[in-house]
């Protein structure tokens, strides 16, 4: 139980045990991961053939990530589609924000309710509606005007949308929750001594939010990063990163998919300390 | 001069502000949530007797209901994801309690950190790492080999099992972190108390700490299992050709067939059985689907 209770040394030891257990459980696939983007073999598995850098910069009729061009141009698209999906989650979801915290209108508690439904809606399920629906507006547009509006078939703009969808959920919980804290009287002193809206909001309310807006920034850009089953209905010809590695992960194991998820182990670690500095930050 | 409340200068001030603010909420909502799930119910109640001419019609959930190899799906999955949470739960518990209540100062952070880091991680990452630990070729089966326990090496890909290990493992934060947040609030003078009364640990754990995490407990407990239920990769990778998870239904009538009539049924479908697992757990705890989501 609690170290304040006495506790037998096997209740201590098999504690401790477990504990190692689950950690060892919880890093294991990461670390073979690891190790085997260094492994001299065509191929990820044991034996260890000694120290390469081949799955990397290739060489002996190797082809390393950094020359794997479709893998490269995969990170290009997932980079792009986290940032338009990142600047819209974190836009929308200040306003959202606002209008929780801030505005009275009815119907209130219905949209608030609503702003939380995608969170509990599985993604394949958001990702074929939004396909559907985008489908049949085309459709619309087409038959009505005789436009073709490629934006609404599968494609980037479908992807982003479809991940906005429940990743702004998440940036406006996030900011809502600092914005929610926020002490109204310094707003009204901002006010008192002579600044306009605008002021007020640029000079008082956005400092405050701001590391709010930082972390919603980094979980919008991670989730939208590393989501896999909105975009899988979503996607054209330009499959992001997930996308990618699912389709070579089917057809056969090769380290360069070691290789590019170390990469992107690196990559989200250096995301997790900016939210983890945030964190610490606060408290 | 008017004089005005802190919270008149605080709100938005005129209708048009306040338009202005619930346009992107309205467009999201509407346009991304409301009007794309309404398509995808009109879909499923549709069926096509003509090139281009469709009729109302229930035949969508008739296929479903006729044909065993999708119903079987359906069952199984709703099964297998409810396993899935109960193993992540009794999984976490222990890993949960140790850091919200023996981990002291430092320890405790550290912990904790080292919790979230694996899922700062993509998912195909984890389950690339799943899939070299155990193929046949791979780690495990080749470390049992050498351990003298099997002959020769086995494949451990391609099981149920290994199914419901990548669930697990997948979903394991989303338990640990309300599990902790839960038992963090539990005083420990509680916990003294029903010792000195002559409580044991199973008592202890029964009447004063299950009780006090529950909220926890079903908030983990809701977003495991809709993850589990909606999850595609996991079992398609670790599953193989047996994995029969409805998600790739849908994903085969939708992207394969093209059929999206039948796709869109079956999406109706799984939203139902997660929308009422979600319910039902709300209800037996008694509480309330937006205190739990924020907790979440």
């Amino acid at each position: 139980m609690i170290p304040t209770l006495p506790r037998s040394a096997l209740a201590r030891y098999a504690t401790a045990g477990y504990v190692v257990a689950f950690f060892v459980f919880l890093f294991l696939p990461l670390a073979v991961v690891t190790v085997f983007a260094f492994n001299n073999a065509n191929y990820p598995a044991p034996p260890w053939r000694g120290f390469t850098l081949d799955w990397f910069v290739g060489g002996k009729g190797r082809v390393g990530l950094f020359a794997d061009a479709p893998l490269l141009k995969s990170i290009a698209t997932s980079v792009l589609v986290a940032a338009w999906v990142t600047a819209l989650s974190v836009t929308v979801g200040t306003a959202n924000a606002f209008l929780l915290e801030r505005a009275r209108f009815r119907g209130k508690s219905a949209v608030s309710l609503l702003m939380l439904a995608p969170l509990v809606i599985p993604g394949v399920i958001l990702g074929i509606s939004i396909l559907a629906f985008a489908s049949r507006l085309a459709q619309f547009v087409d038959d009505s005007w005789g436009i073709e509006l490629d934006f609404l078939r599968p494609g980037l703009p479908l992807v982003v949308a479809g991940q906005f969808s429940y990743i702004v959920s998440i940036a406006t919980l996030t900011i809502a929750a600092r914005l929610k804290h926020f002490d109204v009287t310094l707003e009204d002193a901002a006010f008192n001594l002579g600044a306009s809206r605008a002021d007020v909001l640029r000079t008082v309310t956005l400092p405050y939010l701001k590391p709010a807006l930082i972390g919603a920034a980094a979980i919008s850009f991670l989730m939208s990063f590393e989501n896999f089953n909105t975009t899988l209905m979503l996607v054209g010809s330009d499959p992001p990163l997930t996308v990618m590695m699912y389709g070579r992960m089917r057809e056969g194991a090769s380290p360069v998919l070691n290789a590019v998820s170390l990469f992107l182990m690196v990559a989200s670690a250096l995301i997790a300390l900016v939210l983890v500095r945030r964190a610490e930050a606060r408290t | 001069m008017a004089t005005e409340t802190a919270g008149d200068l605080a709100a938005p001030r005129t209708r048009l502000a306040l338009l202005l603010l619930l346009a992107p909420a309205l467009v999201w909502l509407v346009g991304l949530i409301v009007l794309p799930h309404i398509e995808l119910a009109v879909l499923s109640l549709r069926a096509r007797v003509a090139p281009r001419i469709y009729e109302m019609s229930l035949k969508q959930y008739a296929t479903f209901v006729d044909e065993p190899l999708y119903w079987h799906t359906f069952v199984r999955t709703a099964a297998m994801s409810i396993l899935a949470t109960a193993c992540t739960l009794l999984i976490a518990f222990p890993a949960a309690w140790y850091i919200a209540k023996i981990a002291r100062g430092r320890k405790k952070s550290v912990l904790f950190v080292l919790c979230l880091i694996p899922f700062w991680v993509s998912e195909t990452v984890r389950t690339l790492g799943w899939m070299i630990l155990l193929r046949e070729s791979g780690v495990m089966p080749r470390l049992l080999v050498d351990l003298g326990i099997t002959p020769a090496p086995v494949e451990m890909l391609y099981h149920d099992a290994t199914i419901l290990v990548g669930l697990v493992y997948t979903s394991m934060l989303f338990m640990v972190v309300p599990l902790v947040s839960a038992l963090e609030s539990l005083d420990d003078s509680l916990i003294e108390a029903a010792y000195d009364l002559g409580g044991n640990g199973w008592s202890i754990l029964r009447q004063i700490v299950v009780p006090h995490a529950a909220p926890g407990i079903v908030a983990g407990s809701i977003v495991v299992f809709m993850l589990a239920v909606g999850n595609y990769l996991t079992p398609t990778l670790l599953g193989g050709k047996n994995s029969l998870w409805f998600t790739e239904q849908i994903y085969t009538q939708f992207i394969t067939r093209f059929n999206w009539e039948q796709g869109a049924a079956f999406g109706f479908l799984l939203l139902l059985l997660s929308t009422a697992i979600v319910w039902l757990g709300l209800t037996l705890s008694g509480q309330r689907f937006g205190d739990v989501m924020r907790r979440a």
